[in-house]
């Protein structure tokens, strides 16, 4: 970031969301670099940007191949890097040819020539990132999404050089150290495919025990298999579903209906509430011993500064009761005994000591041994003459629009996203008075105000197809006529997920919590 | 178009000459550094590695030969065949002028304990210049208009002291400790944070750190990131529960621990440094020297701690129920 000539924030407020990385945004900027905002609002981030690119919701994969066709018109592609370096490169460049900038206006709302611009800003880059959030991946085609950035990013050679990449900006502190870890149904530790043979047979002799040789459902299937009435017990660790759930209600539903859940938490939650068994646990941040894996691969040392309350235990010590409850007598293994069989086991994390993360303050993944340093960028393999290992493959991808179409009933587009100082449901932040919050609104553009004859902190009522909440209205003039927003923060007063769908992408799982059509209206004067 | 080669850095020497003793330096290098390498120590108030110096202290001034003025160490860069006095008579009469007049007009008794060491060091005597003046009402600092001067008696030294700004739940501005180093106003606006929620408002003795048209906090721009409170050298700036511990004189460094650990609210990986006393946490800062912070947080890192307390509505309860759990723990 500090060496990038362009910047590109696709679907990211990190002004708000991640602001420190944004410090090493404005840093950039200021050194020089031109920093690009694609985002249905002009957000917080976008007020620092040289062009924002308004792009209506849902429509990232039609900008991203507008710009891939103007890219390829005007013979501005990384033609070398192309040829040595991806796959799939012809059908790829056939496939964007009908994404003309006016095709690309028309389906985005972006004008043709800021498409123009970006592009080719983008493109003759030396260094240049390509960043981006939630605005991306919590679509019906997330997947697709990503790889449409990706596909920018090989077109023009933006990536494994120092300072051009691709960002993806976590949002919690150990997302990326879940994956790593194996929370994800397709993986064992350090992204080693469950259903490989060999793989799994390494684990099953240190472990000692039988690893299931199929991949598990993620979070949107497993609600599927409670419809389907498969899955009848839930064991639920830091996760407030009951809550967070796209389509709440039908979550609710469901998993009242389970026979059996257990919910461990550092709060009683919603979903706590509904558990038949509760495991009070310790906050692993600030109560715990352990690893964190940030955005950028980098591992770093948790430590408790506090006793936990009451009768909450770390969730190893949780887990290693549970086992031995279970019949296994795993000790109970202190954090680092833990973490050296993972480094026994995943060779990206093989050369990553207690002692090297304390002296080195994090290193990033893969350090294979002791010697090793760790890596500041990933895919520097693709430059090599020749690239080693495999090739990167361009993906035809094809825009489809928001699953929760606009008609004359539900003309409205409602996003979502975070504020400054609020954290997903709220469970954590709700604690702290901060200055800054109003709570939970209906935000709508200053235009659509006037229009609806709707002021600022009056009540309305937003109705989508799965349901209706009543919030104030507040104005906002980061937005455009027609798109309303709310935040994710507060779902006891703005119970948001009442609204949103539940169609979700068959590759990630996630559900489209960034686009759902509403009705707004006028609240009836008398309620309750 | 190949990977670029990233490391050609040019290493430019010039060669300075300190307190008699020759040393080179990369071309660039200021005197503070050059001094830093020789070991020789230099006072400073408003200078701060993560931050552009704006040499407003002068209590890093040191002598350069065929220099009409002393110069700011901070700032300064090494010239070829430099010569430097870091501890002449002029340059000593300079740092104690400094301090007494710091020393005479604002409570320092919150600073960095250095200050104390130098101020013994170059025998500066703040109380020769009278008792402190009165302090001045809550706002009427904070009125006062450039010109309008009022007249001193000569019998107090004039000082700044005036009400601590407590308006807001998070942090207070006590004023009376400000000693206009500029450092706030730097993390806040142009070296980190990008707000610019507050600058220096007045000219002169008047000059004083304001939000716009004076503005409680809540109402400006400010978005309470509180990394003014982490550079603040004079505890002008303070954590609401450490002023409020230290108000009911229950704040007890020596029952305090740090713990380094890694924030919570998002994957950036900010490492935070927990200051916790009876099991609580009292007060979140960032190491200066961490690749990923440079000591800079935001709201979230900086205050969001309260969901590990225990505590209730925070308004209304927190300082409180931290007051009385340390109150259970350590009676004085």
């Amino acid at each position: 970031m500090d060496d990038a000539e362009v910047v590109i924030l696709w679907g990211s407020n990190a002004r708000a969301a991640h602001p420190i990385f944004f410090h090493r945004v404005i840093r950039a900027v200021r050194r020089g670099a031109q920093l690009f905002c694609v985002d249905p609002r002009r957000s917080e981030s976008a007020e620092w940007a040289d062009l924002w690119l308004g792009i209506d919701v849902g429509s990232d994969i039609a900008l991203s191949n507008a710009m891939a066709r103007e890219i390829l018109s005007e013979g501005l592609e990384n033609r070398r890097f192309i040829e040595r370096s991806t796959l799939n490169f012809d059908e790829y460049a056939r496939s964007v040819e009908k994404w003309t900038l006016e095709r690309g206006e028309r389906v985005t709302g972006v004008p043709a020539h800021a498409i123009r611009t970006l592009a080719h800003t983008y493109a003759r880059a030396d260094r240049a990132q390509l960043c981006w959030t939630l605005g991306i991946t919590e679509h019906h085609n997330a997947t697709d999404n990503v790889l449409a950035l990706i596909n920018l990013a090989l077109l023009c050679g933006h990536v494994g050089r120092y300072g051009s990449g691709l960002v993806p900006l976590r949002g919690q502190n150990n997302v990326q150290g879940g994956g790593d870890m194996g929370a994800i149904p397709n993986k064992l530790p350090g992204f080693q495919d469950v259903e490989n043979d060999e793989l799994r047979a390494k684990f099953e002799k240190v472990w000692g025990a039988s690893i299931p040789p199929r991949k598990g459902r993620h979070l949107t299937l497993m609600f599927e298999a409670m419809e389907e009435g498969h899955l009848r017990g839930l064991y639920v660790i830091g996760e407030n579903p009951a809550d967070s759930e796209a389509d709440v209600q039908r979550a609710r539903h469901l998993m009242e209906g389970l026979d059996f859940m257990v919910v461990q938490d550092i709060f009683l939650t919603r979903t706590a509430q509904m558990a038949d068994v509760v495991l009070p646990a310790a906050a692993d941040w600030c109560e715990a011993e352990g690893t964190v894996t940030s955005s950028e691969r980098r591992v770093q040392r948790v430590r408790p500064a506090l006793r936990p309350p009451g009768e909450a235990r770390t969730d190893s010590s949780i887990i290693s009761h549970l086992a031995a409850a279970l019949g296994h007598g795993w000790g109970q293994p202190t954090a680092e005994e833990v973490w050296n069989e993972l480094r026994s086991l995943s060779p990206m994390h093989g050369g990553m000591s207690y002692r090297r993360l304390e002296e080195n303050g994090g290193l990033q993944w893969p350090c294979l041994d002791e010697d090793d340093p760790g890596e500041l960028f990933l895919h520097s393999r693709l430059w090599a003459n020749p690239p080693v290992g495999p090739l990167a493959p361009f993906h035809v991808v094809e825009w489809a629009p928001p699953v929760d179409s606009l008609t004359a009933d539900y003309p409205i587009r409602l996003t979502t996203g975070r504020h400054l100082d609020s954290y997903n449901t709220g469970v954590q932040s709700g604690s702290t008075a901060s200055p800054l919050r109003f709570g939970g609104t209906l935000d709508i553009s200053p235009e659509d105000s006037a229009e609806w004859e709707i002021a600022e902190g009056e009540e309305v009522r937003v109705t989508s197809r799965r349901g209706s909440i009543t919030v104030p209205a507040r104005v906002d003039h980061s937005l455009r006529p027609g798109l309303v927003f709310m935040s994710v923060h507060f779902p006891e007063q703005a119970d948001i997920n009442k609204l949103t769908i539940e169609a979700w992408d068959p590759k990630s799982g996630t559900a489209e919590f960034k686009a759902t059509a509403v009705r707004v209206e006028k609240a009836p004067a008398l309620v309750g | 178009m190949d990977q670029p080669d990233t490391a050609k850095v040019a290493t430019e020497m010039v060669q300075v000459t300190i307190d008699g003793a020759s040393v080179a330096v990369q071309k660039g290098a200021t005197l503070l550094e050059a001094c830093q390498q020789m070991g020789t120590e230099i006072p400073t108030l408003c200078y701060l590695e993560t931050l552009t110096p704006v040499n407003v202290c002068r209590v890093c001034v040191v002598e350069v030969e065929r220099n009409r003025t002393l110069v700011p160490a901070c700032s300064r860069m090494a010239e070829d065949g430099m010569v430097v006095s870091t501890d002449s008579e002029r340059v000593r009469h300079s740092r104690k002028m400094v301090l007494e007049f710091l020393g005479s007009s604002v409570d320092l008794s919150l600073a960095e304990d250095e200050v104390g060491d130098w101020m013994e060091r170059y025998g500066a005597d703040p109380a020769r210049y009278g008792p402190v003046s009165a302090p001045a009402a809550a706002g009427e600092r904070d009125a006062r208009k450039p010109g309008h001067h009022h007249h001193v008696n000569g019998e107090t030294a004039e000082g700044v002291h005036q009400p601590t700004k407590v308006d807001n739940t998070l942090y207070i501005r006590d004023y009376s400790r400000c000693i206009l180093c500029y450092k706030c106003v730097e993390a806040c606006g142009i070296d980190a944070q990008g707000t610019y929620a507050i600058a220096v408002a007045g000219r002169g003795f008047d000059a004083r750190i304001s939000t716009e048209m004076d503005l409680p906090l809540g109402d400006g721009a400010c978005v309470f990131c509180g990394n003014c409170i982490g550079v603040c050298p004079t505890g002008a700036l303070m954590f609401r529960s450490e002023w409020e511990l230290r108000r009911a004189d229950l704040w007890d460094p020596q029952a305090q621990s740090v713990t380094r650990t890694v924030c919570s609210y998002c994957g950036v990986g900010c490492n935070l440094e927990l200051h916790t006393q009876d099991n609580r946490i009292v007060k979140v800062t960032s190491p200066q020297d961490h690749e990923v912070t440079s000591g800079h947080l935001c709201i979230k890192g900086r205050f969001g701690y309260d969901y590990v307390q225990n505590l209730g509505d925070v308004e209304q309860n927190s300082i409180d129920e931290v007051l009385q759990a340390a109150r259970r723990r350590s009676p004085k």
